[in-house]
C-alpha cells in the first residue's frame, strides 16, 4: 500500500500523539515523525481507528509542534537484511551498520517479530556443551539449544565470565566453533569495547555478528536489538547450518527501555512500575532460542542481566528466572574472596542438565557426583554459618570437616583462571578429589559402584 | 445469533483488543476477525458495538477489515482422537499445522481439531432401541480410542427426545451420522462420534459426590504426607526453579488415573516436547501401556499469544469433563494459573477496568474460585462415577506466597504442596516444604491406606510429621548456642529427622527405581524409619553415644535403601528391615555386656 503522510495531528503529550482522518492504518504500522525543525523521530500505531490513530513516539513529544509536524506511517513491519555477509559486521539497534563499512545488500530481508514458533517443531535439547569452567560443566552444565543466563550486578565480571564462555565453547568430540551473535544493550563504551577486543584476540571476529546499542544511544533501539539479533542468529541456524550461541548483555537495561515505553503510554503497571506483560514480552525473546526438528543448527542462549541492588527477587531477574532454562548466579561474596569465576552455586541450576549429561555424554557417575557435591556444599554453608556464630571450635570433628570441604571447594573447583580451560573429565575428577574429603558411609548420593570406581581411598 | 450474510466491520485495534460492528453478534460469540481470519471471541456489547479479545497477534489489521460471527461461543471438539494429542489453547492441533504450515504458527489457520478422516469401529450400546425417550450424557455406544482407552460416545448434553435411529456396529469417521433423535419441538437432530461444547459452561452432571479414595501419585511426599483425592483440588506455589513442573510431570507419569489432561499455560516450549518425546517410551504402571495414550496436551507457551492462555485452561477443563462424563477418573494439570491470571489483567488493562492488586482485577478471586469449582467427583448422567481432580501450579512474583494469586488459590483449594527455594537450593527435591503444605483430606485417604494398605498408616505419619516439628525447634536452639547444648536424645531426634528426609522424604525424579513409589513400598520405608528411630531411642536412654549409633553401616545403606529396592522389591526391603533390627539389637546386647562389666 505504501507509505502515506498526514498533517493532522491533534494532540501530543506524554509520549503520545493522536493523528485524525487516517483510516486504515494497521496496528503496530511504523511511523516517521517530521517536527517543525526538520527532525525525524520514530513511532509505531499502539491504536488505530477509521478517525483516530493513537502514536508512541519513542523519542518522546517534547517540543513538538503539532501545527507544524507531519507523519508518514511507513505501512511495513520492521526488517533486517540477511545474507552471509553479516559475519564479522557491527549493527546498532536497527540494525543499520556501524562499523563504517556499507550495509548489506540482499533480497532477503526478515521481519524481526518472528511468528511464535510451533511446540510441535522444536526438538529437545541435548547435547552438552564444554565451556571448560567446572562450575558450569560440571554442576549447571550447558546444552546445545539451551537458554542459560548469567545473574550478575554491577562491579562483578560477568563480562569476563561470558567472554570465556565465548572463547571456550565447544562439543567435546566435535571440531568446530560455534558462529556467535553479539547483543549489547545500553553498555558502557569500556564494555563494548572489552568485547571487540576480545573476539579479536581469540580470533574468531569473523564469525561473530555484533549489535551493539551503547549507554549513550536512544534506549528505545534496545527494543529491537534482541529481536534483530535473533533474527539474525535464526538465519544463521536454520538456514545457513551454524550452531548459534547468542550472547546477550544487559537484559537490565532493556527490561528499563521497556518500562520507560510503557510508562508513556500509560500502561498499568503490576510490580516496580514494569509493566504487566514484562513476562511475555521477555519470553518472546528468550523462547527464540532452541533446536527445530530437521534442522542442523541451533540456538543457543547466554543472556547477562545484572540484578538491581544484588536483589534476586527483583522483577528482571525473577520473571527470567521463571522462563529461562535455569540460571548462572554469581556471588559478590565469592567476588570479594578474590574468587574467579564467582558463581554460587546454591542458587544456580541448569533444568537441562539431566537430559544432557551421564553416560552417552559425558560420564556415568556424573549426575549423581553433582548431586552430591550440591549437598555436601549446601550442608557446608549451613555449618559455616553455624561457625560464624558459635565459633569454629565449637564445631565436632564431623562438621569442622564440612568447613574444610567448602574452603577446598571454592578454591579448587569453582576458583579457576581466566584462560584455563578444564575438560569435562578434568572436572569431574577434581569433583572425586574434594568428595574423597569424606569417608564413604557418609556419602549416600553416589552410588556403592561409582565409589568403588572413583573414591580415592578405594572401596 | 448473528445473520452470516451481515457483514461485520473493524472498528478499533487496541492490542488483543478489537472494536467492532457485526449486527447480532452475541457476548461470549466466536468470530474470525480481518482478512486473515483471526480467532476470536466476545466479551462485551456496547450499543451496537462490540469488544472482542483476539487469540492471535493483530499486528497490521486495519479497522475496515471484516468480520465474520461463527454462531456459537468459543467451543471445543470433543470425540475420539484427541488422546495422544497435543493442541493449542483454542484446541488447534499443533502437529497437524506443523505439518502443514512449518516451523512456525502462521495467523488465521483454522484446521480441524479432531480428524475427519480416520474411522472408528462403533459399538452401539445394547441396551438402546428404536422410540425409545434418550437423554444427554446417556451412552450411545463406544469406540476404542486407544488400546487402553475405551471412549464412550455420549448424546451431547443440551439434546433430550426420541431416539429414531443407531447405526449398526461398524467403522464410522466423524462426519457419519451415527444416531438420530426427534427432539421435543419435532426437529431431528443428527448425532454424530463427536459433537462442540462451549469452553466457558461446565459440562451438566446429575449431582456432586464427595471424594473417597486418593490419588496415588507415586511419590511419597505427596501421598504419603499431603494426599491429594480424586476429585480433589490442589495448587503447587513455589518460586522459579522450585521444582513445579517436575512434580506435574511426576504426576502425569504416575498418577493413578485414567486421562491425564496437560495444560502447558504461558510456559516453555521445552517442556512439552520433554513429555511428547518421553511419554511413548514410558509405560502407564497401572495398563502397562505407553503412557501418550491417555494423556493430551494443550500447550499456549510463553511466546504465543497472551489472550489465549486465558482460554487454555477452559479448553483443558472442558476436556477433562468430557472424560469425566464417560466415568472416568481425569488428572488435569496446569502449568501455571499464575500466566492464565496474568492474561486476565492483560486483557483488563486494555480494557481499562479499575485495577484493585497488582494490577490485577477485581475479579479475579471469582474467576479462579470458579475455574477450581469444576474439578469434583460426580454422578454422571449416565449413572455412573467419574472424577476430575485439578492441580494447579502457581509462580509467585519473587516466590511471595502472599501475593493475589496464591492467596485467593490458597482459599480455594484442599490440598497444598508448597515448594521452597531453600529446600531446592540444598537440592532436597521434590523441594515440598512439610510445615507449608497441607491436606484436608488426610483422614479420607487414611480410610484408603488403613484398608489397602497398612493399619497404621494414619499413626506412622503423625510421629513422622511429629519428629520433624521437633527438629526445627531444636535446629533453631543450635542455631543460637550450637549442638553441644542438646542432650542426646535431642540429638537423635536431629538424626530421626535426617533419616525421614533422605531415606523418605527426598525422592528423585530422575532416578529409575526412585521415580515412582508404590503405597506398600511407600509405607515399607516410613515403617524401617521409624523403627529404626525407635529403637535407638531406647538404646539412647541406656547410654548409647548418637555418634555410635548414626555411624552404623545400617543407617547409610537405610539412606539408601529407596533406590536400592523398586516397588516389586516389599521382600527385600523387609528383610533390610530385619538386618537392620538385628544390628541395633547387637549393640544392645554389647552395651549392656559393657555395662555388666565396668
Ligand atoms: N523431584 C525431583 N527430582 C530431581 N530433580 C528435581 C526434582 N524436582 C525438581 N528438580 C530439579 O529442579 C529443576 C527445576 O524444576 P522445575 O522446572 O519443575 O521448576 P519450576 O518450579 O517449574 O520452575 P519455573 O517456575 O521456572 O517453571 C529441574 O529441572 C530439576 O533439575
Ligand atoms: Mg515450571
Amino acid at each position: 500500500m505504501g507509505a502515506k503522510e498526514y498533517r493532522t495531528l491533534r494532540n501530543a503529550s506524554g509520549g503520545l500523539v493522536t493523528v485524525e482522518d487516517a483510516p486504515n492504518i494497521a496496528f503496530g504500522d511504523r511511523v516517521l515523525i517530521k517536527d517543525q525543525a526538520g527532525t525525524t523521530r520514530n513511532g509505531q500505531v499502539i491504536r488505530s481507528s477509521a478517525h483516530e490513530v493513537l502514536i508512541q513516539v519513542f523519542e518522546g513529544t517534547e517540543n513538538l509542534d503539532i501545527e507544524h509536524t507531519w507523519v508518514r506511517f511507513l505501512d511495513e513491519p520492521v526488517e533486517i537484511a540477511l545474507s552471509p555477509e553479516i559475519l564479522g559486521r557491527v549493527f546498532n539497534g536497527l540494525g543499520r551498520p556501524r562499523d563504517y563499512r556499507p550495509p548489506i545488500v540482499s533480497s532477503l530481508h526478515r521481519g524481526i517479530n518472528a511468528p511464535p514458533l510451533n511446540p510441535a517443531a522444536r526438538t529437545y535439547p541435548r547435547e552438552f556443551i564444554q565451556t571448560g569452567i567446572s562450575t558450569i560443566d560440571g554442576l549447571n552444565s550447558l546444552v546445545r539449544g539451551q537458554k542459560l543466563p548469567i545473574f550478575s550486578a554491577s562491579g562483578l565480571p560477568h563480562n569476563r565470565l561470558a567472554a570465556q564462555i565465548v572463547r571456550q565453547a565447544k562439543l567435546p568430540d566435535e571440531e568446530g566453533h560455534f558462529a556467535i551473535v553479539f547483543a549489547a544493550m545500553g553498555v558502557s563504551y569500556a564494555d563494548a569495547r572489552f568485547f571487540k577486543e576480545e573476539f579479536a584476540s581469540s580470533g574468531v571476529l569473523s564469525n561473530v555478528v555484533m549489535f551493539i546499542n551503547r549507554a549513550d544511544d536512544p534506549p528505545v533501539e534496545r527494543l529491537t536489538l534482541p529481536r534483530m539479533a535473533l533474527t539474525a542468529a535464526e538465519y544463521l541456524a536454520y538456514e545457513l547450518d551454524h550452531h548459534v550461541l547468542v550472547v546477550m548483555t544487559d537484559m537490565t537495561h532493556y527490561a528499563e527501555a521497556l518500562r520507560e515505553v510503557a510508562t508513556a503510554k500509560g500502561d498499568v503497571p503490576a510490580r516496580k512500575g514494569y509493566p504487566g506483560y514484562l513476562y511475555s514480552d521477555l519470553a518472546e525473546i528468550y523462547e527464540r532460542s532452541g533446536r527445530i526438528k530437521d534442522r542442523h543448527g541451533s540456538i543457543t542462549l547466554v543472556p547477562v542481566l545484572s540484578m538491581p541492588s544484588d536483589d534476586i527477587t527483583h522483577p528482571i531477574p525473577d520473571l527470567t528466572g521463571y522462563i529461562t532454562e535455569g540460571q548462572i548466579v554469581l556471588s559478590r561474596e565469592l567476588h570479594n574472596q578474590g574468587i574467579y569465576p564467582p558463581v554460587h552455586i546454591s542458587p544456580s541450576l541448569s533444568r537441562l542438565m539431566k537430559d544432557g549429561i551421564g553416560k552417552d555424554f559425558t560420564r556415568e557417575d556424573h549426575p549423581h557426583l553433582a548431586n552430591q557435591l550440591y549437598a555436601l556444599y549446601a550442608r557446608a554453608l549451613e555449618t559455616r554459618n553455624l561457625a560464624s556464630i558459635i565459633g569454629a571450635d565449637e564445631l565436632s570433628s564431623r562438621d569442622q570437616r564440612y568447613l574444610e570441604f567448602a574452603d577446598a571447594f571454592e578454591a579448587r573447583f569453582v576458583q579457576q583462571a581466566e584462560n584455563e580451560e578444564r575438560s569435562i573429565l578434568e572436572t569431574l575428577n577434581l569433583a572425586w578429589d574434594l568428595l574423597s574429603m569424606f569417608p564413604q558411609s557418609s556419602l549416600t548420593r553416589v552410588t556403592e559402584t561409582e565409589m568403588a570406581k572413583y573414591h580415592r581411598q578405594g572401596s | 445469533m448473528n445473520n452470516p450474510n451481515q457483514p461485520g466491520v473493524v472498528l478499533q485495534i487496541n492490542g488483543p483488543i478489537v472494536t467492532l460492528r457485526l449486527p447480532g453478534v452475541r457476548n461470549g460469540e466466536q468470530v474470525r476477525i480481518g482478512h486473515l481470519g483471526l480467532y476470536g471471541e466476545i466479551i462485551a456489547l456496547q450499543g451496537d458495538e462490540a469488544l472482542a479479545q483476539i487469540y492471535e497477534s493483530t499486528e497490521m489489521i486495519r479497522p475496515g477489515e471484516p468480520v465474520a460471527g461463527l454462531g456459537r461461543p468459543l467451543s471445543v471438539e470433543l470425540g475420539p482422537g484427541l488422546m495422544g494429542g497435543i493442541f493449542d489453547g483454542v484446541q488447534r492441533p499443533l502437529e497437524k499445522m506443523f505439518l502443514e504450515a512449518g516451523d512456525q504458527i502462521p495467523r488465521g489457520l483454522s484446521p480441524e481439531p479432531l480428524d475427519r478422516e480416520r474411522l472408528w469401529n462403533f459399538q452401539p450400546s445394547d441396551l438402546l432401541e428404536p422410540n425409545m425417550p434418550i437423554i444427554g450424557g446417556a451412552k450411545l455406544g463406544s469406540v476404542q480410542e486407544t488400546q487402553s482407552l475405551l471412549h464412550l460416545i455420549l448424546v451431547p448434553p443440551n439434546i433430550q427426545g426420541e431416539l429414531i435411529e443407531i447405526a449398526p456396529e461398524g467403522q464410522y469417521s466423524l462426519n457419519e451420522t451415527i444416531a438420530r433423535v426427534r427432539l421435543a419441538n419435532g426437529h431431528v437432530e443428527k448425532l454424530k462420534l463427536y459433537h462442540h461444547w462451549p469452553v466457558r459452561r461446565p459440562r451438566p452432571y446429575q449431582g456432586r459426590d464427595h471424594g473417597v479414595e486418593p490419588l496415588i501419585t507415586g511419590q511419597r511426599i505427596l501421598d504419603t504426607f499431603f494426599p491429594l483425592l480424586k476429585g480433589g483440588k490442589c495448587a503447587v506455589p513455589g518460586p522459579f526453579g522450585a521444582g513445579k513442573t517436575v512434580v506435574q510431570h511426576q504426576v502425569a507419569r504416575w498418577a493413578n488415573a485414567d486421562i491425564v489432561i496437560y495444560v502447558g499455560c504461558g510456559e516453555r516450549g521445552n517442556e512439552l516436547v520433554d513429555v511428547l518425546d518421553s511419554f511413548p517410551q514410558l509405560k502407564d504402571p497401572y495398563s502397562g501401556r505407553p503412557l501418550m495414550e491417555r494423556t493430551l496436551l494443550i500447550a499456549n507457551t510463553s511466546n504465543m499469544p497472551v489472550v489465549a492462555r486465558e482460554a487454555s485452561i477452559y479448553v483443558g477443563i472442558t476436556i477433562a469433563e468430557y472424560y469425566r462424563d464417560q466415568g472416568y477418573d481425569v488428572v488435569m494439570l496446569a502449568d501455571s494459573t499464575s500466566r492464565w491470571a496474568e492474561a486476565l489483567r492483560e486483557v483488563s488493562g486494555r480494557l481499562g477496568q479499575m485495577p484493585v492488586e497488582e494490577g490485577y482485577p477485581a475479579y479475579l478471586a471469582s474467576r479462579l474460585a470458579a475455574f477450581y469449582e469444576r474439578a469434583g467427583r460426580v454422578d454422571t448422567m449416565d449413572c455412573g462415577k467419574g472424577s476430575v481432580s485439578l492441580i494447579g501450579a502457581v509462580s509467585p512474583p519473587g516466590g511471595d506466597f502472599s501475593e493475589p494469586v496464591t492467596s485467593h488459590t490458597k482459599e480455594i483449594i484442599e490440598t497444598f504442596w508448597a515448594l521452597s527455594k531453600e529446600l531446592a537450593d540444598a537440592r532436597h527435591y521434590p523441594a515440598i516444604d512439610w510445615v507449608d503444605s497441607f491436606s484436608a483430606d488426610v483422614s479420607t485417604a487414611a480410610k484408603w491406606w488403613h484398608e489397602a494398605v497398612n493399619r497404621n498408616w494414619e499413626r506412622r505419619r503423625g510421629e513422622a510429621l511429629a519428629i520433624l516439628a521437633r527438629d526445627s525447634e531444636l535446629s533453631r536452639i543450635v542455631n543460637l548456642v550450637g549442638p553441644e547444648a542438646l542432650s542426646s536424645a535431642q540429638r537423635w531426634v536431629l538424626e530421626g529427622a535426617s533419616l525421614i528426609k533422605e531415606a523418605v522424604l527426598q525422592q528423585s525424579a530422575l532416578d529409575p527405581v526412585d521415580t515412582f513409589s508404590s503405597p506398600q513400598k511407600q509405607f515399607l520405608l516410613l515403617d524401617l524409619v521409624l523403627t529404626i528411630y525407635d529403637l535407638g531411642s531406647e538404646l539412647i536412654e541406656l547410654g548409647v553415644p548418637v555418634q555410635e549409633l548414626a555411624g552404623q553401616t545400617v543407617m547409610a545403606r537405610l539412606r539408601r535403601c529407596k533406590e536400592l529396592y523398586d516397588s516389586s522389591q516389599t521382600e527385600q526391603l523387609l528383610a533390610f528391615q530385619q538386618e537392620a533390627i538385628d544390628s541395633f539389637k547387637v549393640i544392645r546386647a554389647e552395651y549392656a555386656q559393657r555395662l555388666e562389666a565396668s
